[in-house]
This record gives C-alpha cells, structure tokens and sequence, in this order.
C-alpha cells in the first residue's frame, strides 16, 4: 500500500509567508501553477464568449468593441501569460531539478524573482482590462496601435515587464542544465524534455529581448510621438511587424518545444520502450531553435515586401517543418513493438500526435507562397495555430500535468475521469477547430465581429464545439482538484518511469533527494531494465 | 475552373485562381498521405502492441539510419516541391501584365474607395471589365487594412506610408465578395465591398455616366443610393439606432452638443462640413473616426446626401 | 546569485565553491547577452533609418558635441580601469585598495552622467527633441527629429543602464566595507565588473555611430 511521507515540500514549512519568501523550485513552480491556471481560465472564458458571439451573424450578446477587445485580451492572456510560461515556468520548474538530481535550479531568488516579475507584469495587464480595455490584437500592430483608443500602454508595459520573468526562467535553466546535473547524468544521458528546456531557454534569452525594445519603443511612439513607427512622422509601420515577428516567431517554439520535450518523455514511458533516435530529437530541438530566427518573414507575404524576402523566408520557413517531420516519425517508431498502455497522460500524448501532425501538415499550406496570399489572416491561420498551441502545446501540457500530478501532489487523480475529460476535450476540439479550416479556405478573414451568412453554418458548428471543449475542462478541474486533496496515495513511482524525478518521494521532500542520486541507466533504457525485472 | 467552389475553396473566377488551387490541392492531398500513414501506423501500433498482462522484455532499437534517412529525404524533397511551386504562382501573382487598367484602391476606416483612369470614382464597389487584366495600386489614409477577393486568391496590404500592388483578371461577369483583412478597428468586419466585373461595354459607359446624377432619380433617391455605395450605411443607421455614429433619422433640425461642450444646430451647412471635414464639430459621445470625403463626393453629391437625411424625419 | 546565510558563502543547493562561482559566471554572461540583443535592437533601428536618410543622419549628427562625447569616452574608459583594478585588489585581499578603486568608479559614473545632462540640457534648449517635441530648424533633410528619437532612445537607455550600474557599485562598496569579500569569495564583485565592462562597450559603440559618422 502506497503512504504519502510524513515531511514534504508542501507541509515542511507553513504559513503564506513561508509560501511568499520561498526559494524552493517546486514551490515556485506550483505558484506559477496557480497563475497560468487562473489565467487559463479567463482566456478560456473569453474564447466562449467569444465563441457565443460568433454562433450567428450580427450583434448577438457583445457589441463590436467589446468583440474587439475580448479577442485581444483572449490572445494576449493565451500567449504571453499562459502558454509561454506553461511548460517551462511552471512544469519546467517543478521538474527539472529532479530529472537533472539537483537540489535546486541554479538561482532560486531569481526564480523566485521572475514570479514576482511575472505577477507585476500580470497586474499591468489587468490593470489595462479594467482602465479601457485593448483593441488591437494581440499582435499590437502600428500605427492602429499608436491611435487606438484604450490602455494600450499598460498592456505592452505588461509585456515588456512579462518579458524579463521569462529571461529570468530562461537565464535560470541554461546555467542549471549547465553546472547542476547529477554526477553521470551527461548531456546524452539528459531526459528530452530537459533538452526541449534547454533549446526554450537559447529562444527565451535570446529572442525575448528583442520584443522588449520593440514594445518599449511602441510604448515610447505612443507617449512621445517619437515618430519611427508613424507614416505621418516619416516613420515606418511595418518595421514594427518585422521587429515584433522577430521575437514572436521564436515564440511559437517557446510554446512548443517544451511541449515536444513532454511528448518525448511520455511516448517512451507509456510505450514502456526505448525512445528511438534520442539524437535525432534533442538536435531536431536544437536546429528547430536555431531556424526559428530565420523565418519571420513569412507572416508578412501580403505585406508588400519584396519577392526576394518572401522567396527566402518562405524556403526557410519549410526547413524548419522538416525537424518537427522527423520528431513525429520517431514517436511513431517508439511505439513500434513497445507494450503501450493507455493512461491518462498517454490520451494526451496520442491526441497531440494526431493534432500536431494536422498542424504541422497544415503549416505546410500557408509556408507556400501563392497558396498562403489567399489563407493569410483567414480562419485556415486561426485554425492552423489553434492546432499547434492547443492541439500541440495545450495537450502535451495536460498529458505533463497528468504524468507528474502524483510527483507533485502524492496523489492520483480518477482515471476514469481522466479519460471522460480527454475524450471530450479532443472531441470537442476537433470540432471547434476543423471546421475554422473550411472557413479560412472559403475566405472568411479573421478578427470579424460579424460574417457573411454563407459561412454560419460552420460558425455555428464550431461554437457548439467550443461548448464541448469547456465542458471537458471543467469535468478535468473537478477530479484534478479532487485527486489533489482526497486521491489515493501515489507511491514514488506509479509509472514505472526511469528518470529521477521518480527515485524520490511523492510529494519529494524540500531538498529532492535524501541523498545525491546516482545514474544506474538512462532515462530510456526500458530494454534493460525490463530485462533485469522479468528475467 | 469551379463555378460554385469545392469542399474548401470558393468559386474560383480569376486566371490566377486555378494555379492557386492547383498547388492547395496538391499540398492538401500529399499531406493527406502523411497524415494517414502517422495515424494508421499508430492506431496499428496501439492495437498491436497494446499492454497485455505483465510487462516484459521490449526492444532496445532506437535508431535504423536507412529508416531515418527515408523519412528525412523524402518530405525535404515534397516540401522544395512545394516551395518552388508557390514561389513560381507567387511571382506571377506580383508582376502585372503591362497593357493593365490601373486604379487607385484607397482604404480608410472603414470602406474602400475606387479612382478611375478617368476620374470616376466609386466606393466599396470595384468596377472592373471582364477578362481584361486591372492592377490596383493600394494605399491606406489611416490605418493598415487589406484588400482580399477570396474569389479570386488575391490579397495585398495597404498601408499609410507607401503603394503597394495587386492585379487580377476576372474571367467572367458576376459579382464578388471584398473583404478587409487586416485588422483595423471597430468597423473592421463591416469594411465590406463587391468587386462587380461588367462587360467591357458597360464598363466604358458606366466610367461616362459616373458623378451624374443618372436619369430618372430625384436628388433624395440618389442620395439614398449614395448612402449605400458611398459607405454612409457602415456606421449611420436610418432607423434611429445608435451605432458608431449618430443616426440619420429625425437628426436633421436638430440641436446636438458637441465633444467640444458646445451646441450646434444640424443644418445644410452643418452636413456639409461634417462630410468635407468630419472631425472639426464631432457630437459629444461619439469618437472622431470619420474619414473626410474631400475628393471623393462632388457638389451635386453631396447635395443630394443632404437631400437624403433632410427626407428621414 | 550568493546566499550568505551559511557560514561560508556555499548555497545549499550547490556540491561546491566552484559550481557556485562557476554558475554565477555563465548566469551572468548569459544575462550580458540578453543586454546585448536588447541593444542590438536599437542597433539595427539605427542602422535602418540611417540607410534611408543618409544624409539627413549626416547633417543632424554635426549637433552632437563630439569634446563632451570624447571626454565621456575617456571618462567610462578609465570607469573600467578601476573596476578592473577593484577585482585585482580583492583577489590578493587588500580590501580596502578594492574599497578605493569602487569609488573611483562611482564617481566617474557620476561624472559621465553630469556630462550627459549638460548634453542633454543643451539639446531640450535648441528644440533637438525627439518625434513629434522636434522644433529645431537648422538641419537639412527629411525627417531630422527621427536621428534624435534614435540618439535618446540609445543614449537614454545606455545611461539608464549607468545609473543601476551606479546603483549596483554602490551596493558592493557597502558590503566590501564591511567586510564582507575576500580573495576566497569576491563573486558579487566579479560580476558587477562584467556588467560595468559591458556598459562601457555599447557606449564605445555608441560614440562613434552618433557622434563621429552620424
């Protein structure tokens, strides 16, 4: 029978202020844990909204500005303050000090300072709903984002201060992956969901920067009128997508290669098989970041800028399709004579194969330069990137949450649940989102408040779909709170999984380990260990 | 060619547009091979070799160079296909064939106005002949917006600071949807146009008749013709309610205060002003978003527009 | 990046002093370069309008005081002579030369920045005011007030980066007076001098792009 351990990370010490000062990873982590879920959340309520608005043509519930504004904030709470710190700032920091033997990431007050940096960022963004709302996209393109209405400043202030949190986390991981694994934990020894942090955390340092001038100076255009962004001044608009995609093509590989790092660990564990082409994985990360620097152009085809751009970035944008390519085939291989069982996590990892691969393929439409003239800024790029965040990065998000909820709590949720909720979400996910390709192909552009009514029948569709969707969350909140307070005793290891993190107790206690854990085999090699135990 | 549109594209009525879905077919059908073969091979994988009873021995196999290299290979090679194709479509989508009609497209919160060689001018409605190839030269007065034909797979941006092109040739007369695609604002999804292809005859004359009052209206018909065309309809309504601006009816003899605290009374003057310079005596309550119609309404015009609201007591 | 709670310097989480020191290194020259690419943004802006006005980048660029911006140079120069020689003191333990030596720094800082104002000062009088503040009539060219958008934007940024290096200098001669360092364990010193190095060489490129070629 499985006990949870008298003394652990979450009961050692007590008291918020014992919470508020603390410089543990897996407590920061469960803070960061509660704000994404919380702003999850509130995105996600506005996408219903949203959703509800768009069932059918004209004024339904909202008016027009409030449409505008409710799309803006859905995308801006949805990128800046719940996907991109998700997996790493959350997951990422409750679990990779364990997977790499360590007591702690390498700087826990800064850790512990990107929080409160991330938490002032937030505050900026709330502040900026409640003082007149934002309606320029989440994208905040000039100069309708100089001359709009609204507090456009706050919001980007937001950004820019949400920006440090992630440097932090990213400056964090790269020295901790660095200087503190484990004595014999070598670079290829490293579980792939640490390789997925470390190529976010090069991305993070290095792209997040630069969307830090950008806002500072769309914030300077707006105060001051500097005039580099303003036609009237001589300044040029579209510079500012140049800069503003520059970092925010990055970004979409902040969102998603952590998510892969999970899938990785997940195919492997629940295949109960080797993960194959380990190579092939963490330098398909690695090359995934590196090209991710190249390719911005290619959101800006209609943009007028040159062919000769438009020829680079859109041969680019292909070679950076190719190492995801070779990321799905291996997962696919992995499975291959494995003994694959279908808990909770493996629903997930087995929906975003099916979800990322139709993003992915789907990408392939609008990285081609006359097909993307006629899909830019449609519902096919609403759909498209749907199918890579959500359909990507959400579920292997979930399937994360799930695979290390009893790590965390010590405790198992309801699996029958679980698998309740799974299904609903990727039903009701595909519903929401298949039919927006349909849309975008036939023409309907994105950001409308209102539609022609030829395209209701497919609207309709998707919001019932969006119903769906939130019912499957909402049944996931129900059993996951549920399981964190009331489940059944975990064990240490209730997977059977190789990597560290599992050696310790579930919740671990304050310092991880009781002693410094030692490599016996990789975090991989089921093939062995399989042997040792069956024989 | 497809009149009424396939599953996914919509009618497709322009010379570029059977290239366009040539190539959207192609990606779509290759990437329907892919996906097959990634979920057929798990979902044989999971039925195969699902977990029965206790766990035992699995393979240690994690690399087969010639397998990787078959997967690495082959959708490099689809995907420079795919590259070369787009960019060859995409070129000819960009140089306009030099014999073109040009017209000025000019975007401005919130609809689209047309100038002619001529010096005809229309509003949200693009006049255009028949199988003869028209080039737009594209600018915005404000924001950022984009000129999108889903019928005809074209789409450019127009921006405030500098010209930017798109061309087409529509193959047969009909009418088709305009859509701005970049977003602008709170009239963005009202920012709707019709391109009209027309006969080559009945382009030249419309192009003669254009800025007169055509035979047989009265001024207020031909104000109420204009409310629509000329855009009035995207943020003043005729029924009283209000919208992103006043409301037309019953407002002319009015008193209005306006943002300024002042008053003034809603006269002939005071109509004009507001269509010439919208944003000197703007009604409190409202933002000072109308664009000014100098250039694009004459006399006789907006005369009639006066008529109009003077008609909707 | 220390933890001085223990009785040696050693942070619990650490096996030993030279993960420790090691990590603060490589945590901090990751930090640099994200310094750098916040820069490098501005850079690129001001490589951009340079290649669309060339001229008038020229002509505004002859308003810059080229004696104040030298004697800056010369001034953040000998700033990171002494921090240098602040950490060469520390490592052969003669606390109170690094003592020194900070101060020096400090007050050279200061005096780059008291230079700074008269320039500044000087620029707000004549109109040379970035975007649309512009009132100065005297340059030839379209679109003069986007060089001084550019020249604050970069100047006010770096002499923001001054005044927390000033801030962080300040904070270390506090905790190098008490005591606190020696040749066993000086890292925060360390680290204060990459940072000040780093602040004195986007100046050394920020000097000849707007004051000598414009």
């Amino acid at each position: 029978m499985n006990t949870i351990p008298e003394k652990h990370f979450l009961n050692e010490e007590k008291g918020l202020k014992s919470w508020l000062l603390t410089l543990d990873h897996k407590r920061i982590g469960v803070m960061y844990l509660y704000a994404i879920m919380f702003f999850f959340l509130i995105g996600g309520l506005l996408a219903v909204v949203l959703r509800l608005e768009l069932t059918s043509p004209g004024t339904d519930f909202i008016e027009a500005e409030t449409y505008n504004q409710f799309f803006t904030l859905h995308g801006a709470i949805m990128i800046f303050l719940f996907i991109i710190p998700s997996i790493p700032a959350a997951l990422g920091n409750l679990i990779l000090p364990l997977m790499l033997g360590a007591k702690d990431v390498a700087f826990p007050r800064l850790n512990l300072a990107s929080w409160y940096i991330y938490v002032l960022g937030s505050l900026f963004a709330i502040f900026a709903i409640v003082s007149g709302g934002v309606d320029t996209g989440w994208t905040f393109y000039t100069p309708y984002s100089t001359e709009s209405a609204g507090s456009v400043v706050s919001m980007t202030m937001g950004v820019f201060i949400l920006g440090f949190s992630s440097i932090f986390t990213g400056i964090n991981f790269i020295v901790t992956i660095h200087k503190m694994r484990a004595p014999g934990l070598t670079w290829f020894k490293m579980p792939l969901f640490v390789w997925g942090l470390y190529a976010t955390a090069i991305i993070q340092v290095l792209a997040t920067p630069v969307l830090g001038i950008t806002v500072l100076l769309l914030i300077l255009e707006r105060v001051l009128g500097i005039g580099i962004f303003d036609p009237a001044m001589g300044g040029d608009p579209v510079l500012y997508q140049h800069f503003f995609w520059f970092y925010s093509h990055p970004a979409v590989y902040i969102m998603i290669l952590p998510g892969m790092g999970i899938i990785s660990e997940l195919i492997s564990t629940f295949s109960h098989k080797k993960i194959f082409g380990y190579k092939a994985i963490a330098f398909s990360s690695l090359g995934i970041a590196f090209l991710s620097f190249l390719v911005w152009g290619h959101h800006m085809f209609t943009s007028g800028q040159s062919e000769l751009a438009a020829m680079i970035f859109s041969f680019l944008t292909f070679f950076v399709g190719i190492p995801s390519g070779i990321k799905v085939f291996n997962w696919l291989a992995t499975m291959y004579k494995g003994q694959i069982s279908f808990e909770a996590p493996m629903l997930y990892t087995l929906s975003f194969l099916f979800l990322f691969t139709i993003g992915g393929l789907t990408g392939i439409f609008l990285g081609a330069l006359s097909v993307d003239v006629h899909l830019h800024d449609t519902y096919f790029v609403v759909a498209h990137f749907h199918y890579v965040m959500m359909g990507g990065t959400v579920m292997a998000f979930l399937g994360g949450l799930h695979y290390w909820w009893p790590k965390i709590w010590g405790r198992m949720y309801s699996e029958k649940w679980a698998k309740i909720a799974a299904a609903l979400i990727f039903v009701g996910f595909n519903m929401t989102f298949f039919t927006q390709f349909i849309l975008g192909t036939k023409g309907m552009p994105r950001r409308y408040y209102n539609y022609l009514d030829q395209y209701q029948p497919l609207h309709a569709f998707s919001s019932f779909g969006s119903w769906i969707l939130g019912a499957g969350f909402v049944v996931m909140a129900v059993y996951l709170i549920h399981g964190m307070l009331k489940g059944k005793p975990a064990g240490n290891n209730p997977w059977g999984a190789l990597s560290f993190e599992w050696t310790t107790s579930s919740p671990p206690p304050t310092h991880n380990f009781e002693e410094t854990p030692e490599l016996k085999h990789g975090p991989y090699d089921y093939d062995k260990v399989l042997a040792e135990t069956t024989i | 060619m497809n009149e009424g549109g396939t599953i996914f594209m919509p009618p497709a009525n322009s010379t570029i547009a059977g290239e366009v879905d040539a190539l959207f077919y192609f990606i779509y059908y290759t990437a329907l091979v892919m996906f097959a073969i990634v979920i057929a091979g798990s979902a044989f994988f999971i039925l195969k070799y699902r977990h029965k009873g206790k766990k035992s021995f699995t393979s240690g196999m994690d690399h087969n160079f010639k397998l990787e290299v078959f997967w690495t290979v082959i959708p490099t090679i689809l995907v420079f296909i795919v590259f070369a194709w787009g960019f060859k479509t995409y070129l000819k989508m960009n140089v306009a064939p030099r014999n073109a009609i040009e017209i000025k497209a000019t975007g401005q919160k919130w609809f689209w106005s047309f100038d002619y060689p001529n010096g005809a001018n229309s509003v949200n409605d693009l006049i255009v002949p028949a199988n003869k190839p028209v080039k737009l030269l594209l600018s915005s007065r404000d924001v950022i917006h984009s000129f999108f034909v889903p019928d005809f797979r074209v789409k450019m941006d127009a921006l405030p600071n500098r010209y930017t092109t798109l061309w087409f040739r529509a193959e047969q007369p009909g009418e088709h949807h305009l859509f701005c695609t970049e977003y602008c604002g709170t009239g963005h999804s009202a920012m709707l146009g019709k391109v009209k292809v027309v006969s080559e005859e009945e382009y030249n004359s419309w192009l003669n008749e254009s800025g007169n009052i055509p035979g047989g209206m009265t001024p207020v018909e031909y104000g109420a013709d204009l409310y629509q065309k000329r855009a009035c309809v995207t943020c003043h309504s005729i029924d009283g309610r209000a919208g992103v601006a006043p409301s037309f009816k019953g407002r002319f003899g009015t008193v209005e205060t306006l943002s300024n605290g002042e008053s003034v009374t809603v006269d002939e003057n005071y109509l004009r002003e507001s269509i010439l310079s919208p944003r000197a005596k703007v009604v409190a309550g409202y933002q000072p978003v109308m664009p000014t119609f100098q250039g694009i309404l004459n006399d006789q015009q907006i005369d009639a527009l006066i008529a109009y609201i003077k008609s909707l007591q | 990046m220390s933890n001085h709670t223990h009785a040696t310097h050693l942070a619990h989480h650490f096996a030993d002093e030279e993960q420790q020191r090691e990590s603060a290194k490589m945590g901090m020259w990751v930090f640099l370069l994200t310094e750098i690419l916040l820069f490098g943004g501005l850079f690129v802006f001001y490589a951009i309008y340079r290649s669309w006005h060339p001229d008038m980048f020229y002509n505004a660029h002859l308003q810059l005081d080229v004696v104040m911006g030298t004697i800056n140079t010369v001034v953040l120069i000998t700033s990171s002579i002494t921090i240098a020689l602040a950490i060469r003191s520390m490592q052969v333990d003669e606390q109170k030369k690094a003592v020194i030596f900070l101060i020096i720094t400090v007050l050279l800082a200061a005096t780059f920045m008291v230079i700074k104002y008269f320039e500044y000062s000087h620029k707000f009088e004549l109109g040379q005011l970035p975007g649309k503040f512009y009132t100065f009539k005297g340059i030839q060219g379209s679109n003069p007030h986007i060089f001084f958008s550019v020249y604050f934007a970069m100047t006010g940024l770096h002499g923001l980066h001054v005044l927390i290096g000033m801030g962080v200098i300040l904070w270390v001669i506090r905790r190098a007076a008490r005591g606190e360092f020696s040749s066993e364990y000086y890292t925060p010193v360390e680290m204060t001098g990459l940072y000040w190095h780093l602040v004195d060489l986007i100046w050394i490129f920020l000097f000849p792009l707007l004051y000598l070629i414009g």
